[in-house]
């Protein structure tokens, strides 16, 4: 497809700006480089994008049970409530915003009831963002108690790759730990690993094979007994908010993905947003301003000279949070535990039809999502995790995610949201049937899927090899 | 309550039996008795669409909105064409994941490879990712980009925005970078302090009192001692002032919201980060490339992740994973719908438009407090910003940004010359 560039017109043009009513001036120096924007009409700008969106592959063109990524389905009220002008129109240092303080106020205190923490901040803007945040406050707390030895942060093998490099950008030293046969955290590699220099210890539980860790208590029990905190990546509450909390099972702060359990949109790559929860005992340490009342007027407050400062400007990704705040209140205290009960059964459900023919990582119950291994597979046909995911596109469903976790050979990570329905699951396990067969009977034809997109497999070394990043002109 | 579970109660029995369960309970059967919650949360119950739609229509009135804004202050109000909103609208572009699958995700990854394209223009640089956070971010991130182990050093002009400053250093706090701040003459940033050995050093333009710094002979100065230069420039005043790389900057960052993004409260927003080809490797973040694919037909990757989270684990060059790709697509619709020639318009209104008000307001006795010339935004001298903006408030307007030393104004296409002259007619009362 052409490039906007490539449809450009010299003299073409969008009739937007009315002309200037007062005098015209200009600054002494100016920029002398051409702005080389693309020339074209509306029409030229809508069909473009028309046809971009085509060519790309969103929550309602099919399923999407993209592991660890909770793609569920984002309800077009919470959309709704974001386009208010009354929340788009506001300036971010205006005094006069009871509305959108008050919208914080009470999402904290909805998220805070449901992780089991006492304060929250919502200016991280993504996952990874509230990870580095969430460790700023553990490295804080350490600071503040004098014990800036305190250096490490254990990470199990299976953790999310945004969890060793944010501890690397907090300046600690990542210790990775392997996990035992079943999936979770091996004690007696934890116990070996914690001591003087303990920080703190980084996990997901459910952990990322979809397995929640019986010996959760145990765990954060050993890392709090040598003198650590506990951090707990939210990306997967999907699978037990309104069931157990994070606070409960001894993490003292957390950070969580509206973008995933809260079902507000991923727009292709963000924005999303990572409000950091944590224990009273280190709320001083969090960023950003506190929302408080008096006389039933909210203001934003410093939180004094303990706090880490700010992680980004303003208060975060504030649309975001009206949005998942939409969710929050339409779920309210019973939908809560029923949207996690029935992520885990649609979970369990599709599982059980796939390991029929496909190896589950880890077999037994699983929570919001399960791990295939295609390990095996790949030795007996050659079929790899790729050409099953690859093959999945031509079934018009987004593949699952692939080669992660790291403990897992040829993964390919399930995840199907309870927002989808039993004829779907049923379909999908379908395709992923019709693809044994095809396994079985002609795995080479696998290595060229998909056949139905508008590309074929792109030559990726090539990419990296000869970085060409941007469109170049003519001249 | 409404939860958007789709399958009925018969069904869900149905799979339950199915797969091993008898009942959901079941299913947690692996999560020890004693963690499990005892009572329903303590929250309202669920409600219908209808009832939430109220709700937040209600909240969102208790927010004011300004018929007439003449503040910025890093957010700004500029016009959105109608074709902005509609297209990033779309509900694949708002719904998609980030693009790892590349061969149903072409249109995504187009988007992004134009929007970095389109940033190269704006700031003269060779490479641009797919985006950060927010302009602080992008500043910090930029940072960690010039740093190392033996060069710790940074400086930061305190004619920065306050947020930038904050965010820079609290990233350099958690990887122990050193900052010092880069005092001001005159509102202007004073090279005085910058020493040899620094990594780098975090300049703004125009800077947060709205001021032109001279930002050629910063660089000048900076590069003599091996200093870097981290520019953060606003992108619509990219379009008027000199570029990013005509200063000569190494690094450009900055606040995107001005490229088509409502002012929201502050966010979402979009974070830019452009840079020459020899610091290619060091961007954060997701950046798109052009290749082919097997039949050699023109395709799009996410690419050079090498660098990334996901292949590097503790070694990345950061620890990005989500960016703000729709707000990267809506600056690039924006920047279509506007043109060459509206972008120009609109930097040459702005300028124009606050320096008309600057002048009203200096014939009505109101004087500036820096001398030298800026862009679209100034500082007056104000005993009682505050007691001015509530008086300003009275009449629908968002009055400037209280600063030290008086208050900061801004003017954009928005603000008529109605509305200005109105304005000082309520300053000057
Ligand atoms: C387990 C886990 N942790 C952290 C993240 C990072 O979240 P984000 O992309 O919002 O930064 C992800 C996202 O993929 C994840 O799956």
């Amino acid at each position: 497809m052409k490039t906007l560039f490539e449809r450009s017109v010299s003299g073409r043009h969008c009739t937007i700006l009315p002309v200037c009513d007062v005098p015209e001036c200009t600054p002494e120096t100016r920029r002398e480089k051409p702005l080389r924007l693309p020339e074209l009409s509306e029409t030229d700008i809508s069909r473009h994008y028309t046809e971009l969106a085509k060519q790309t592959f969103g929550v309602n063109d099919g399923f999407y049970p993209l592991g660890s990524c909770t793609m569920k389905y984002n309800p077009k009220v919470n959309e709704d409530a974001a386009a208010m002008e009354g929340f788009t129109e506001v300036h971010p240092t205006q005094k006069a915003a009871q509305g959108s303080l008050r919208l914080l106020k009470s999402a904290e205190q909805y998220l805070c009831e449901i992780t089991g923490m006492d304060e929250m901040t919502f200016q991280p803007a993504a996952g990874a963002h509230g990870e580095l945040t969430g460790l700023m406050l553990i490295k804080r707390y350490h600071e503040y108690n004098g014990h800036t030895e305190r250096n490490k942060i254990i990470v199990p093998d299976s953790a999310h790759g945004t969890n060793p490099a944010s501890s690397s950008m907090c300046g600690f030293t990542v210790i990775n730990i392997p996990s035992s046969q079943d999936g979770c955290v091996d004690l007696d590699e934890l116990r070996k690993a914690v001591g003087e220099d303990t920080a703190g210890l980084m996990l997901t539980n459910p952990n990322t094979l979809g397995i929640f860790d019986k010996n959760i208590k145990e765990i954060t029990d050993i890392v709090h007994a040598a003198g650590g905190l506990c951090y707990y990546d939210g990306a997967n509450l999907n699978a037990v908010m309104g069931i157990v909390r994070p606070g409960d099972m001894g993490f003292d702060c957390i950070h969580l993905n509206l973008h995933k359990s809260f079902s507000t949109p991923h727009g292709g790559g963000g924005p999303g947003s990572g409000p950091v929860g944590c224990k009273a005992f280190l709320s001083d340490y969090l960023p950003g301003e506190r929302i408080v009342e008096t006389d039933g007027k909210l203001a934003w407050c410093d939180r004094g000279e303990k706090s880490v400062g700010a992680v980004r400007g303003f208060h975060g990704n504030f649309l975001v949070v009206v949005k998942a705040f939409a969710y929050l209140l339409t779920l309210g205290r019973q939908g809560i535990p029923e949207v996690a009960k029935n992520a885990v059964l649609n979970a369990n459900y599709l599982k059980h039809l796939l390991e029929k023919h496909y190896e589950v990582a880890k077999p037994g119950i699983c929570m919001h999502e399960f791990v295939l291994t295609l390990e095996n597979l790949k030795k007996e046909t050659g079929v790899s995790a790729m050409d099953v995911a690859k093959a999945l596109q031509d079934y018009g469903i987004h593949p699952p995610t692939m080669y992660f976790p790291l403990n897992v050979h040829e993964a390919l990570m399930v995840e199907p949201t309870e927002t989808e329905s039993k004829e779907t699951l049923d379909n999908a396990a379908e395709a992923f049937l019709d693809i044994y067969r095809t396994i079985k009977e002609n795995p080479e034809s696998l290595h060229d899927t998909p056949h139905k997109s508008p590309i074929s497999r792109p030559d990726e070394v090539n990419a990296a090899r000869h970085p060409k990043l941007r469109y170049h002109f003519d001249d | 309550m409404g939860t958007y579970i789709p399958s009925t109660d018969q069904q869900k029995q149905e799979m339950l039996e199915q797969a091993g369960f008898s009942c959901f309970d079941d299913l947690y059967r692996d999560v020890p008795e004693e963690l499990k919650l005892k009572e329903e949360l303590n929250l309202p119950d669920g409600r219908s669409e209808m009832e939430v739609k109220r709700f937040m229509k209600a909240l969102s009135n208790e927010n004011t909105v300004y018929e007439t804004v003449f503040r910025g202050a890093g957010a700004y109000r500029h016009y959105i064409p109608s074709i902005v909103k509609s297209v990033v609208n779309k509900e694949e572009f708002v719904t998609a994941y980030t693009p790892y699958q590349a061969e149903i995700s072409q249109g995504v990854l187009q988007s992004i490879f134009e929007y970095q394209t389109m940033i190269c223009e704006l700031t003269g640089m060779e490479v641009s990712n797919a985006s950060v956070y927010d302009g602080a971010v992008a500043a910090a991130e930029a940072v960690s980009m010039c740093v190392t182990p033996k060069k710790k050093k940074v400086y930061v002009s305190k004619a920065v925005h306050p947020d930038t400053m904050k965010v820079v250093k609290t990233y350099s706090w958690a990887y122990g970078n050193e900052v010092e701040e880069l005092d001001l003459k005159d509102g202007l940033t004073d090279d005085e302090g910058m020493m040899e050995g620094a990594a780098c050093v975090v300049l703004q333009q125009p800077n947060y009192f709205g001021l032109i710094e001279d930002i050629s002979s910063l660089v000048e100065k900076a590069h003599a001692k091996g200093i870097q230069v981290i520019l953060s420039m606003n992108p619509v005043a990219m379009c008027a002032l000199p570029t990013p790389a005509e200063y000569g900057a190494d690094i450009a960052v900055g606040e995107g919201q001005p490229l088509g993004m409502p002012l929201s409260y502050g966010g979402p927003y979009l974070g830019f980060m452009a840079t020459n080809s020899k610091l290619m490797r060091k961007l954060p973040g997701r950046i798109v490339g052009e290749t082919v694919d097997h039949e050699g037909r023109k395709a799009y990757v996410l690419t050079l992740q090498a660098r990334e989270q996901h292949i590097r684990r503790e070694k990345a060059s950061s620890n990005i994973c989500s960016n703000e790709a729709l707000c990267a697509l809506t600056a690039s619709v924006y920047l279509s719908a506007m043109g060459p020639q509206g972008m120009k318009e609109v930097a040459s209104q702005c300028y124009s438009k606050a320096h008309y008000l600057a002048a009203e307001l200096e014939k009505a006795g109101v004087r500036r407090i820096h001398s030298g010339d800026f862009f679209h935004e100034f500082v007056t001298e104000c005993a009682d910003p505050e007691a001015l903006n509530e008086k300003l408030a009275a009449k629908g307007i968002l009055g400037g940004m209280p600063v030290e030393g008086g208050i900061l104004w801004c003017c954009t296409e928005m603000n008529t010359k109605a509305e200005i002259d109105a304005l000082v007619q309520e300053v000057s009362r």
